[in-house]
């Protein structure tokens, strides 16, 4: 199986313009197109992107996936006071006891991108939204630090930035008194590349995190999530997530 | 019977000290407001596993008290009980300060305060949120209206009562969308519950009485007016029973939730082992701020009494408001269902909460506004009658 975030010649015009602005002013302009599906330059409606997580592979003892999300985004850094209730985690890794059977395992969370998003719902100004290609987002632009959408996940998937941030990546602007959380590395999906998360668990040798089309029925994750049995997590809520467990 | 005759405050030293008095606590929470923007979220007690705070329990129990306060003016003018009819004016007056109050410290508290014209530009019709916003300024505008529809001269009852009715209507709807916006929240397991609205306008029927009581004796024992013993035991049996409206909506919330095996983990926390939650619940929120009033006003109906379980009806009031917001956020999501996290980030856990200095001073700023608000409109509008004692009040028949 391989991770791609498969391109076609149509696509990359389609998405030209997101492209051109993205390289000539990477980082500065990329959150600012939001607001709305209408006007999310780049997204194809065509695609949903999403992850689908093996259990199984994952160790517990490894967050490549998560150092090289914070190296990736340029989170993680602590301020003075920080605390480990006041960071930010735009992805954790959890390892979890089954109470009947006593079996482990290990996963990495991070913002599940749900079809029908609770945080896009409650979100009074729309800073909170979901691309035409099904990602998650926050529109730093928009966002007023109202922390609805944080009451409303049910993942805790997003984090307030409750101080100054330094050490900022050019991939995703951060701004004390807003919210953020996993984009699923759309700076680098709309080139055409797979999230960071996916290639150093790759790098590593896990390979736990498959990342691709669920709507292009050939993709890797799409025949893995057909012929394996996999879970959403809160599958009860009927938000069907973009990410998918397996073994878990 | 005299006719009720409005006049504006006078300026007392009493009432120049108050004024500075609230100044004051308006100043600290401005200079809290600042630190806080300058530092950030960090130096408060909030942060990213109880994302609301303090004073969203001073902003939502203003807001919801501010709906109640007009209830007074609703029961002259929807409902034609005459004796509420000289007090509607500064009913309404008070339900329009309190609301500002309460917007002051969830405006305040936003981590981008300073993008509130977005707040009120772009709105997202999925959110009640924004729902809110919409009904929380509608609310000026139509009690505003009610204020002067009652004090302009001439005018026919007919057109009060319209106003009325769309200012009691309007008000149904705010506590509605005040309480929705926990009703709704359908992850969390101290939520999403739709009996959150109508608990809510028991709330702000009880805790709005209790607030009107208490501000209109004070102002009139600072400008030596008489408020009826007869009036005020009514009104104190009256908030009786919106008490006693607000334990009936709490108890079917909880044998709900107790009926249902899913929820028998947040019950326990609440009812059982939740240790402050818990304490407040039985002993602040059912005791003292629910079943003694009710015993004083029944039992012992007076004028001290009447006052007491008004001051009472507040403080179960704030540690009702607090269970449900701080303590909704201190019982964990259940994200696994069936397993124990071994490892995680703050997974499973209770989650601990200790209020900042910050957002304590936030939080009496807001009443302060609330409280200063009233004060400027009674000094510059003829909203308060001069005189209330028994002989005076209209007679219902």
């Amino acid at each position: 199986m391989s991770n791609r975030a498969e391109l076609t010649r149509r696509d990359i015009l389609k998405s030209g313009a997101a492209v051109a602005t993205i390289t000539l002013a990477s980082g500065v302009t990329l959150m600012a197109f939001g607001g709305s599906d209408a006007n999310a330059t780049g997204a194809d409606a065509g695609k949903r992107w999403g992850l689908l997580i093996d259990a199984n592979k994952c160790a517990a003892d490894c967050s490549d996936c998560v150092t090289a999300c914070k190296t990736e985004n340029g989170w993680g850094s602590h301020g003075e006071h920080a605390s480990p209730e006041t960071d930010v985690a735009w992805i954790r890794k959890v390892t979890l006891k089954d109470k009947q059977t006593g079996r482990t395992v290990s996963a990495p969370i991070m913002c599940q991108h749900c079809e029908t998003p609770p945080c896009v719902d409650v979100c009074p100004t729309g800073a909170s939204m979901k691309r035409a290609d099904g990602i998650v987002l926050v529109d730093k632009h928009a966002c007023i630090g109202c922390r609805y959408c944080m009451m409303a996940c049910p993942f805790k998937a997003r984090s307030f930035v409750h101080e100054d941030v330094t050490d900022q990546s050019v991939n995703a602007p951060r701004g004390k008194g807003t919210v953020e959380s996993c984009t699923l590395c759309v700076h680098r999906i709309d080139k055409g590349r797979i999230p960071a998360c996916v290639e150093s668990c790759e790098a590593a040798g896990h390979s736990a995190i498959l990342f691709g089309d669920l709507k292009d029925p050939d993709s890797a994750i799409s025949k893995a999530l057909l012929n394996y049995p996999s879970i959403a997590l809160r599958a009860d809520l009927g938000l069907n997530p973009g990410v998918r467990y397996q073994n878990l | 019977m005299d006719r009720t005759i409005y006049r504006e405050l006078k300026a007392t030293p009493s009432v120049w000290m108050a004024a500075i008095l609230l100044l004051a606590f308006i100043g600290a929470a401005g200079l809290s407001v600042l630190t806080i923007e300058h530092h950030g979220h960090i130096i408060t007690g909030m942060n990213n596993q109880i994302v609301w705070g303090l004073p969203h329990v001073f902003a939502i129990f203003l807001i919801v008290a501010a709906s109640g306060a007009l209830n007074v003016a609703s029961i002259a003018s929807v409902f034609g009980k005459k004796a509420y009819k000289p007090m509607s004016r500064f009913s309404a007056l008070l339900s329009i300060a309190l609301l500002l109050g309460g917007l002051a410290v969830l405006v305040l508290d936003l981590g981008r305060p300073d993008r509130l014209l977005i707040a009120m530009t772009t709105y997202n019709f999925t959110s009640i949120f924004a729902w809110n916003m919409l009904l929380y300024n509608g609310f000026f505008v139509i009690v505003g209206v009610y204020i002067a529809v009652q004090m302009i001269k001439g005018l026919s009852p007919k057109v009060v009562k319209t106003a009325g009715i769309a200012a009691f209507v309007w008000r149904l709807a705010l506590t509605t969308g005040t309480g929705s916006i926990f009703g709704w929240l359908v992850a969390r397991p101290g939520y999403d519950a739709a009996i959150m609205a109508p608990l809510f306008i028991a709330m702000s029927f009880a805790f709005g009485l209790a607030a009107f009581l208490l501000i209109t004796l004070t102002l009139f024992k600072m400008s030596d007016r008489n408020f009826g013993d007869v009036l005020l035991k009514r009104m104190g049996s009256l908030m009786g029973v919106f008490v006693g409206a607000v334990l009936y909506f709490t108890a079917v919330q909880h044998l709900t939730n107790i009926y249902a095996t899913e929820h028998a983990g947040v019950e326990r926390f609440f009812l059982l082992e939740g240790g402050v939650y818990t304490t407040l619940f039985w002993l602040v929120q059912v005791i003292l701020g629910g079943l003694i009033p009710m015993a004083l006003v029944f039992l012992r109906p007076s004028r001290t009494s009447t006052i007491w379980a008004s001051i009472l009806v507040i403080i179960g009031g704030f540690a009702q408001l607090y269970i449900i917001i701080i303590g909704g956020q201190a019982y964990p999501l259940d994200i696994f269902p069936g397993y124990e996290v071994l490892e995680g980030f703050n997974e499973g856990v209770i989650n601990a909460y200790t209020p900042s200095l910050y957002e304590l001073a936030l939080g009496l700023g807001g009443v302060a506004v609330a409280l200063f608000v009233a004060g400027i409109g009674a000094k510059i509008l003829r909203v308060l009658p001069t005189n209330l004692s028994d002989a005076n009040v209209p007679d219902d028949s």
